[in-house]
């Protein structure tokens, strides 16, 4: 079962931290997750730069308006005045032969609200939303719960105690 | 991988399985919802980072934010968000939230060297105030202090303000905002007489050139960047000029780039203005009418500590504010040694673009609008920088009609709505009035219905002289609030650790997440966070607006304001105020600060029947009277009349924020211009009316090196700065997965002729080693910063590589304003 499910498990951080949770009535150690347990004057090693993405997957969004992430290496993409290298794959008219998706239709959207021909040139810097997700793992587990999760289980309230 | 096709056989048996009753994984379940289920309650919030102020949309379903998108009616920002503010709905559920007080203890008691126990919140803050009644009564005002933050909300800010200044007596009072702009505050009252810019975000669509000081908005403004964008790729005459140190991302739409020495901006506008008089340019009738000249003090040091070898050698160090009257032609006399060849010469930047700059401020038919942050406002000469700036648009008129702007863009949400209105730096109280000044005082003591003579006329420790008072043991109860010093502070392995850990010293931490701060200090509160609590936050464009409570704070998590509103009532008036002040006005005895401060009559005012029944408002239910309106409507009176008027209370909750001054129901865009300005009379055209003659001050000031330059060993400028992925020391952005993923750590970024001189390429593990301290990160060779030969580059967002031990805490000696970008580093091989 090569399938999501694989994908999802190696997605759960398996390198909590040793942050204990601050409940019950024993001694809690506070400590920033994501520094290695050492004292604030002391600096640890740093660990390897961690290799881009390039797995081309879609990943899901968390609702409807987030920007999708991006599943490949943008290194040297050029966006400058002249060039916008990103929609050479992403723009309506050239989908068809690189078969990545299109630029949402809000980005033909001006800033009052009329549709123009070609991309919004408030849209034009891919990057200040797009962003490209590197190999390493969250060190925090986040318990964010989309719509879709609340819809389909008994809710809690909102409690999170 | 599962491909398209069997991914649809998979769906195809989990749907013909969960018609048989057998469950099925959440994924392949029905794809229809609709009816109640799929509602969504939406409301209005602004973004909770930067000073840009977009307005968000905020969706909540069972008492949890569920979405969020960029508000179509927001004028800031129509729909759009950045990367971090798409991933708002993320940042309030981190596992690791803080949900109870957390205390030192050893032995079941507070020990400073003690394990950190869950405690309730009487316990809390029964320690705490036993600590701050020990440490006033031996020590007296003076020894206590709090560090807030642009981030606080309007009422948390000024509830903190009364706390600290009113209660307990002390002015030792400062906003993180002090790291962030306090040179640019300083300097619009010193030129203005007034805080906040003249113009607003409506500028971005009528200038027909922007310059960037130092400033990389595509990062870290990104959605006004969006709008220069907009206005540059659809109007081919427009012009961007980039000025950096570094190449960054704004480079990308920059027709003129220019990359500078550190520290050299000085030269470069000394020399505009130079430009604009020798070619005739000088607008002359604006000048002669709404203009005065000054000359500045030169060589006032470093901000350093006093027995620094700079601060002794420093001719001007004690009086580093200090000006002198002056004259138009005195002042064209002393720019005139600033020529292109000088500019060119000490900055580096070639002569044709220099010019190409100059004459976008010199040519009167061009619009131009100067944006600035960081790049200006942490320089040791921070306030100059301002004042130069100012000084071109004043030379050429371009000022206070749109298009025509020098605009001081913020860092925090609401640096200008709650730093800087509110006034919660060491020498400020609301609306602009000084704590230095008696009849500011007498009419801010009469608004609190406080007995006269009670506030305190000695300004406080600033952010960085708190650090050294903390330090050397005369500050002992300290509360930080906000935010995360320990990691933002500079030099703080050796001035600001020292202080937190002090055996004197009693640190309280108020945050919703476990930051180095918080590590670090002897209690920590757990804080409700954005949309947690009902709020307000004043942007950069004097855009005031507020938000709802949506959902509620994790287990015992309360908001800033219950917190200080509560610990007032641990203390009576005859415990810290002084004897003759109760003598001379029996009334107030007995009381709590709580009595006095915040059920004075005027901030219990308004009853819960006043609060919008679709929304919690823990703070009002736990008091029994709308605080927030109430401390709003309170505060909103010492502005109103007075060219800070604020709409009543209800109107904000209805509109996308409104501009200041909103004089009979109408926001104000451009300040100080007749028509535009309804405090600018018929008749008068252009009034600076902060200033008593109606003029603004152009200050004549000299280029000065940096405080610490490199030379043989450390050879390397250090400069630092933030990343468009994460906001601030990251505690927020760093739990949203997406956003650590794709930032996951700070790298030294430098040029790759400089790694191959050292023997090190990218990936490299290395040492960035100062005078004062060093850290580990590994090289960065390409991507997003190019920094010339002999400049590196390292953001301070990750709390595993803490670059602030590496800065020198050398600040601008009139704004006290740290300096971040300008040290000397070497690199070497970990």
């Amino acid at each position: 079962m090569r399938s999501y499910m694989l994908v999802a498990l190696a997605a759960l951080p398996c390198l909590v931290p040793a942050l204990l949770s601050a409940q019950g009535t024993g001694p809690a150690r506070v400590d920033s997750p994501f520094r290695p347990p050492v004292q604030f004057t002391d600096e640890a090693p740093a660990p390897q730069i961690p290799a881009d993405v390039t797995n081309d997957r879609r990943v899901a969004r968390n609702y409807p308006d987030q920007p999708p992430v991006i599943p490949h290496n943008i290194r040297d993409y050029q966006v400058s005045l002249n060039n916008n290298q990103c929609l050479t794959c992403h723009s309506r008219k050239y989908v068809e032969g690189s078969q990545a998706p299109m630029i949402s239709i809000t980005h033909y959207i001006d800033r009052d609200g009329q549709t123009l021909g070609a991309v919004a040139p408030r849209r034009y810097f891919c990057t200040q939303c797009h962003v490209p997700q590197t190999t390493a793992q969250p060190l925090v587990p986040n318990t964010f719960q989309d719509v879709d999760s609340l819809i389909t289980r008994p809710s809690d309230g909102g409690d999170r105690k | 991988m599962l491909d398209r096709r069997d991914f649809i056989k998979a769906q195809a048996v989990a749907t013909a399985a969960a018609a048989g009753g057998i469950s099925v994984p959440a994924f392949a379940q029905s794809s229809m919802v609709a009816g109640e289920d799929a509602q969504l309650k939406w409301s209005k919030a602004p973004c909770r980072f930067c000073g840009t102020g977009c307005g968000v949309m905020v969706a909540t379903k069972d008492n949890r934010v569920v979405a969020t998108h960029g508000d179509m009616q927001a004028e800031v920002n129509r729909g759009l968000n950045c990367v971090k503010g798409y991933f708002l709905s993320k940042i309030m559920y981190g596992q690791d939230r803080l949900t109870q007080p957390l205390m030192r203890m050893r032995d079941g008691k507070y020990h400073k060297e003690g394990e950190f126990y869950p405690v309730s919140w009487d316990q809390a803050f029964d320690e705490m105030a036993r600590q701050w009644k020990r440490i006033l009564k031996e020590k007296g005002p003076d020894a206590v202090g709090m560090f807030g933050s642009g981030q606080w909300t309007i009422w948390e800010g000024y509830a903190a303000s009364k706390l600290m200044r009113a209660g307990f007596r002390t002015n030792n009072l400062d906003p993180n905002a002090r790291h962030c702009m306090a040179s640019a505050a300083v300097s619009f009252i010193r030129t203005f007489g007034m805080d906040e810019p003249m113009g607003c975000y409506d500028d971005f669509e009528h200038a027909d050139a922007f310059v960037l000081w130092g400033s990389n908005m595509a990062e870290m403004h990104p959605i006004l960047w969006t709008r220069v964008t907009d206005r540059r790729l659809a109007h081919k005459h427009v012009k961007v000029a980039v000025l950096s140190t570094f190449e960054h991302r704004s480079y990308e739409l920059a027709d003129i780039p220019m990359t500078f020495h550190p520290g050299t901006d000085l030269v470069i506008l000394n020399f505009i203005a130079n430009h604009i008089i020798q070619t005739g340019r000088v607008n002359r009738e604006f000048v002669e009418k709404h203009c005065n000249f000054r000359m500045g003090q030169k060589d006032i040091g470093y901000g350093l500590r006093p027995e620094h070898v700079l601060e002794v050698r420093a001719a001007n160090a004690k009086e580093a504010a200090a000006s002198t009257p002056s004259s138009f032609e005195e002042f064209a006399r002393f720019v005139s040694d600033y020529t292109v060849e000088k500019a060119s010469e000490v900055s580096g930047v070639p002569k044709e673009r220099l010019l190409a700059l100059a004459e976008l401020y010199a040519d009167p038919k061009t619009k131009v609008m100067s944006l600035w942050t960081m790049g200006f406002n942490q320089h040791v000469r921070g306030v100059w920088a301002n004042h130069m700036v100012y000084n071109i648009h004043l030379l050429t008129g371009k000022i206070s009609e749109p298009g025509n702007s020098p605009f001081s863009l913020t860092g925090q949400p609401s640096a200008c709505g709650t730093a800087r209105e509110v006034g919660t730096f060491a020498h400020r109280l609301p609306a602009d009035m000084q704590v230095a000044n008696p009849e500011h005082r007498k009419y801010v003591e009469k608004g609190w219905k406080l007995p006269p003579g009670l506030l305190p006329s000695k300004i406080g420790y600033h952010a960085v002289l708190m650090d050294r008072m903390l330090k050397d043991g005369k500050l002992n109860a300290f509360w930080i609030m906000v935010n995360n010093n320990l990691q933002a502070a500079p030099n703080s392995d050796n001035e600001t650790y020292q202080g937190y850990r002090n055996p004197n010293n009693f640190i309280v931490v108020s945050d919703a997440y476990p930051t180095v701060t918080a590590s670090a200090a002897d209690l920590i509160l757990p804080a409700a966070m954005w949309v947690e609590k009902e709020g307000a936050y004043g942007n950069a464009e004097r855009r005031t607006h507020f938000w709802h409570q949506l959902v509620t704070a994790p287990g015992e998590a309360r908001s800033d304001l219950w917190q200080l509103m509560e610990f007032s009532k641990r203390f009576t008036t005859d415990e810290v105020w002084p004897k003759e002040t109760l003598d001379a006005n029996p009334d107030y005895r007995g009381k709590t600060l709580f009595d006095v401060l915040f059920k004075n009559g005027n901030v219990d005012r308004y009853p819960l029947s006043e609060i919008n029944p679709d929304y919690e408002n823990r703070e009002a239910k736990a008091f029994g009277f709308y605080v927030q309106k109430g401390l709003f409507e309170e505060y909103a009176e010492f502005g109103r009349g007075h060219g800070h008027d604020l709409a009543p209370f209800d109107t904000y909750h209805q509109v996308r924020g409104l501009r200041w001054p909103v004089v009979e129901g109408k926001e104000t865009l451009w300040r100080y211009r007749e028509g535009l300005d309804p405090y600018v009379k018929a008749g008068e055209g252009v009034k600076f009316y902060g200033n008593p003659d109606g003029k603004a001050v152009l200050f004549a000031f000299p280029y000065e090196p940096p405080a610490e330059s490199p030379d043989k060993e450390f050879d390397l400028w250090l400069v630092t700065g933030r990343v468009l992925e994460h906001w601030h020391s990251g505690s927020m952005t760093m739990r949203v997965p997406e956003l650590y993923k794709a930032m996951p750590m700070a790298l030294c970024f430098m040029h790759p002729d400089d790694a191959k001189a050292r023997g090190l390429r990218r990936g490299s593990e290395v040492k960035v080693v100062s005078r004062r301290g060093e850290m580990i990160t590994r090289v960065e060779t390409r991507g997003r910063n190019k920094p010339p030969r002999g400049v590196v580059f390292v953001p301070w967002f990750d709390s595993a590589r803490l670059i602030n031990k590496v800065t020198l805490d050398a600040t601008d000696p009139i704004s006290k304003q740290t300096d971040f970008k300008k040290c000397a580093v070497k690199i070497v091989a970990a």
